[in-house]
């Protein structure tokens, strides 16, 4: 996580300085330079073996969720539905044993899929789903420009323009197909992976790059798009998100709220009480876990034993699985849960299914953890190339549509490329900027002390 | 000879490879300290020689780490618990301070705590928020807890070997801004004593008491100030809890000017109970007041301000000119 080392000590650099009016003359200034070690540098570089695990370690049917059927045309009443068939049959099953399988699934019936691999157009009887020809470009698009941001991203961290990325490669149905979800005044609690969905809110990709280049620590306004602050500290935001909704209740509105997390975050206790607390206050929140296989180098079963939508199901609400690389099933699941919890049904738990194609961040060396096949059997479920075999199927999208995307999607990158390498630099005084709404009289003390410090140095350089 | 030159990190990772091997009740655990070794490669090999039974992959859950420690060492384990970073000690943050540092006393000495957390913390390397914050303040004002920081690859050995022998609580923060120097470890030497200060550098015109990431810095000042004629001494405080007032004390009895610096804000700081311990103690040797050069009252600063938040060698020789002129 080294961000370049910066050239712009200008006043204090390495200038010996005759002083006046300090005591301690002569010294060397701006000795600064210190050696700085990256986090997560490999120091073997060699791959680590993983275990291949045994290849089955199916979940059990979605149908084991809601104990809770309510009214809803939805997840909700489906499952409540065939609840006892399998609540008897499968408990057993329900635990992997960390036996997981470490490869892609197989196509199953507990997993919500509207497209499959190879792009062709299947039906699900709880998620009816008419799409246009051109809301299918449309979507397939959005991934394809979140994609080439994505990788823009990746390549300027690589030339020392950002500290850190983190890529959301592979999860592009997963993010676009619930962003394009939403409403406008729905409300977004993200990770610091969401980049396909900030896509979705409107927020100008160039502004996620400023906390990975080291200029501030978010930098977009929150409400603006709807769309919260990434979130480091795992999982905590969604409490935030099961606070706002139950704001969102209390003033009788009916947006919808949703907490995005990972896999590893499902263990944090922040989670469980996130859980809890929108259980309880039937909150309108959509919790969704974008289940990645991975959580740096710890596989999913180091999390749980049983599938992470089936958590929903003790708090009280519904759970269900859906192909998190199939953006139609995406959309349709997300939907109708956000529908759902708006008409005041309380929470719903959606895992995507999916997998971080790249490393956990460009800090991470994933080849001491995984293995190559397991990667090759993801890359064939690729969203994106899903949607392009269905485009193809479905002749909705011509060579001048694709020709068309591709130009824009070189414009994006061209964009992104300038736009970091005019990003300024913070001013030295802007750390004591907005840290209280009401201001402090220690932070005014120290804001001047160190501003007289700073001029000491002007002083002396030739003013 | 066992004298060996080593990385920070190296020391780390030998020291708790010492423990595992030495004591089989010795346990690591953390994220990713398993096969990854950890995101710093602390652990590196660890998993792959003493098996998953002792070297732990958690869940993603730093409450459940700390707090399952605590039932591990009631059983009759010594858990070394990795945390990945600074800023996510604080979900363990209520299982650190109201059961691990009070359970000794609790049971009136019926039960013992010897649970080591390891935290790498400290600045200067170009993260993002939460990884480069100094929270020792926090730990060091929970009476029950030891706080620790190694500055060196050997005290960063011996260190954490002796914490791991330790019957208490040890916060063990490790300046990960130091992870990569190098320095002479000699595994069979006789260590100092883990809550002991050390002069890392004589000196007669002022003392600079330092810990941690800060040491290094404050031998640069002593070596920038030699060449102006100032003879600096810095004190290696090593434990903030206890701290060796005593050594800092006979320093300062004989320089007469003291400075104290560290990464994390000095408002209520660590430095703040040195200079009052110091003042009270050395009234009549003291040529000036006890000044303090560290972070301020503000949020850890994105990466690109980092430089200008940190106590670096200049604001650190500013505060010794400080100290000098009166
Ligand atoms: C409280 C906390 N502990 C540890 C970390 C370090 N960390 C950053 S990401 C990560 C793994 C997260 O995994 P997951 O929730 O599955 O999300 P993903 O990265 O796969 O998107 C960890 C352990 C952190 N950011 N916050
Ligand atoms: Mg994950």
């Amino acid at each position: 996580m080294t961000v370049e080392s910066t050239s712009r000590d200008t006043a204090r650099s390495t200038t010996t300085q005759e002083s006046t009016d300090r005591p301690s003359a002569g010294r060397t200034r701006g000795r600064t330079a210190e050696g700085k070690p990256t986090a997560g540098k490999s120091t073997s570089g060699k791959p680590g073996p993983t275990a291949t695990k045994s290849a089955t370690g199916k979940p059990p049917a979605r149908k084991a969720t809601a104990k809770k059927a309510t009214a809803g045309k939805t997840a909700a009443k489906k499952s409540a539905a065939k609840k006892t068939s399998a609540s008897k049959a499968s408990p057993k099953k329900a635990a992997p044993r960390g036996t997981a399988a470490r490869t892609a699934p197989a196509e199953g019936p507990e997993m919500v899929q509207l497209l499959t691999p190879e792009g062709e157009r299947v039906e699900h009887p709880d998620y009816p789903l008419t799409i246009s020809h051109e809301e299918l470009r449309g979507l397939y698009r959005d991934m394809v420009l979140s994609r080439r941001f994505d990788a823009e991203a990746t390549a300027l961290q690589r030339q020392g323009e950002l500290g850190l990325w983190p890529s959301m490669l592979g999860q592009e149905a997963a993010q676009i197909g619930s962003g394009r979800a939403l409403r406008a005044d729905d409300y977004v609690f993200p990770t610091y992976r969401e980049h396909g969905v900030a896509w979705c809110r409107g927020v100008d990709p160039t502004q996620l790059l400023g906390m990975f280049r080291g200029v501030n620590h978010g930098g977009w306004d929150p409400n603006s798009n709807n769309f919260h602050l990434y979130t480091i500290v795992i999982g905590s935001q969604t409490l935030h998100a099961a606070g706002y909704a139950m704001g969102v209740a209390k003033d009788g509105g009916d947006a919808a709220v949703m907490a995005y997390f990972g896999d590893g975050a499902s263990s944090q206790g922040d989670v469980a009480e996130a859980f809890t607390f929108a259980a309880v206050y039937q909150a309108p929140v959509v919790f969704f876990c974008q289940n990645n296989q991975w959580a740096i180098s710890e596989p999913t079963e180091r999390q749980t034993r049983v599938p992470l939508y089936q958590r929903a199901q003790g708090y009280g609400f519904p759970g269900l699985r859906v192909d998190g690389n199939d953006v139609l099933a995406v959309l349709a699941a997300t939907r109708a849960a956000a529908e759902q919890t708006r008409s005041g049904q309380g929470p719903v738990l959606i895992e995507a299914f999916t997998y971080r194609m790249g490393a956990h961040t460009t800090s991470d060396d994933p080849t001491r953890y995984r293995r190559q096949e397991e990667l090759e059997s993801w890359e064939a479920r690729d969203p994106i190339l899903r949607l392009r075999r269905h485009l193809d199927r479905e002749g909705a999208a011509d060579e001048a549509f694709h020709s068309a995307l591709e130009a824009e999607s070189d414009t994006l990158a061209r964009r992104v490329r300038e736009s970091i390498r005019t990003m300024p630099d913070p001013e030295p005084m802007a750390m004591f900027d907005h840290i209280y709404a009401d201001g402090h009289t220690l932070v005014d003390e120290e804001r001047a002390e160190f501003a007289g410090y700073l001029a000491s140095f002007a002083d002396h350089e030739g003013n | 000879m066992t004298v060996e030159k080593m990385a920070f990190s190296k020391a780390i990772n030998s020291a708790l490879r010492a423990s595992l091997e030495s004591d089989p009740k010795t346990l690591v655990m953390g994220e990713d300290v398993g096969k990854l070794g950890g995101v710093f490669r602390i652990t590196d090999g660890l998993q792959k020689d003493f098996g998953e039974e002792r070297v732990i992959d958690t869940p993603l859950a730093e409450s459940g780490i700390v707090g399952s420690a605590i039932g591990l060492a009631l059983r009759g384990y010594r858990p070394v618990v990795e945390i990945q970073f600074d800023g996510f000690v604080f979900p363990a943050y209520d299982q650190i301070v109201t059961q691990l540092a009070k359970m000794h006393a609790r049971a009136l000495g019926k039960v013992k705590l010897p649970v080591v957390i390891r935290i790498p913390y400290g600045g200067g390397i170009g993260a993002v928020e939460h990884h480069s914050e100094s929270p020792e303040a926090l730990f060091t004002h929970v009476a029950g807890l030891k706080v620790v920081t190694p500055s060196t690859p050997s005290d960063g050995y011996w260190m954490l070997r002796q914490a791991i022998e330790c019957d208490d609580p040890v916060i063990f923060l490790e300046p990960k801004g130091r992870y990569w120097e190098k320095g002479e470890v000699d595994a069979e030497g006789i260590p100092d004593g883990l809550h002991s200060a050390r002069v890392a550098r004589a000196g007669t015109d002022l003392t600079v008491a330092a810990y941690g990431p800060t040491v290094r810095t404050a031998l640069q000042a002593a070596k920038a100030a030699e060449e102006e004629g100032r003879s600096l001494e810095v004190v290696d405080l090593r434990s903030l809890s206890p701290i060796d007032f005593d050594t800092v004390q006979r320093s300062v009895e004989r320089t007469g000017r003291l400075v104290v610096t560290h990464e994390a804000p000095v408002f209520q700081g660590v430095g703040a109970e040195v200079a009052a311990r110091i003042t009270e103690r050395c009234f009549y040797h003291l040529e000036a007041p006890v000044l303090r050069v560290g972070g301020f009252h503000a949020p850890y600063p994105p990466a690109r301000l980092e430089e200008e938040y940190l106590p670096g060698l200049d604001r650190l020789l500013d505060g010794v000119d400080r100290a000098l002129a009166y």
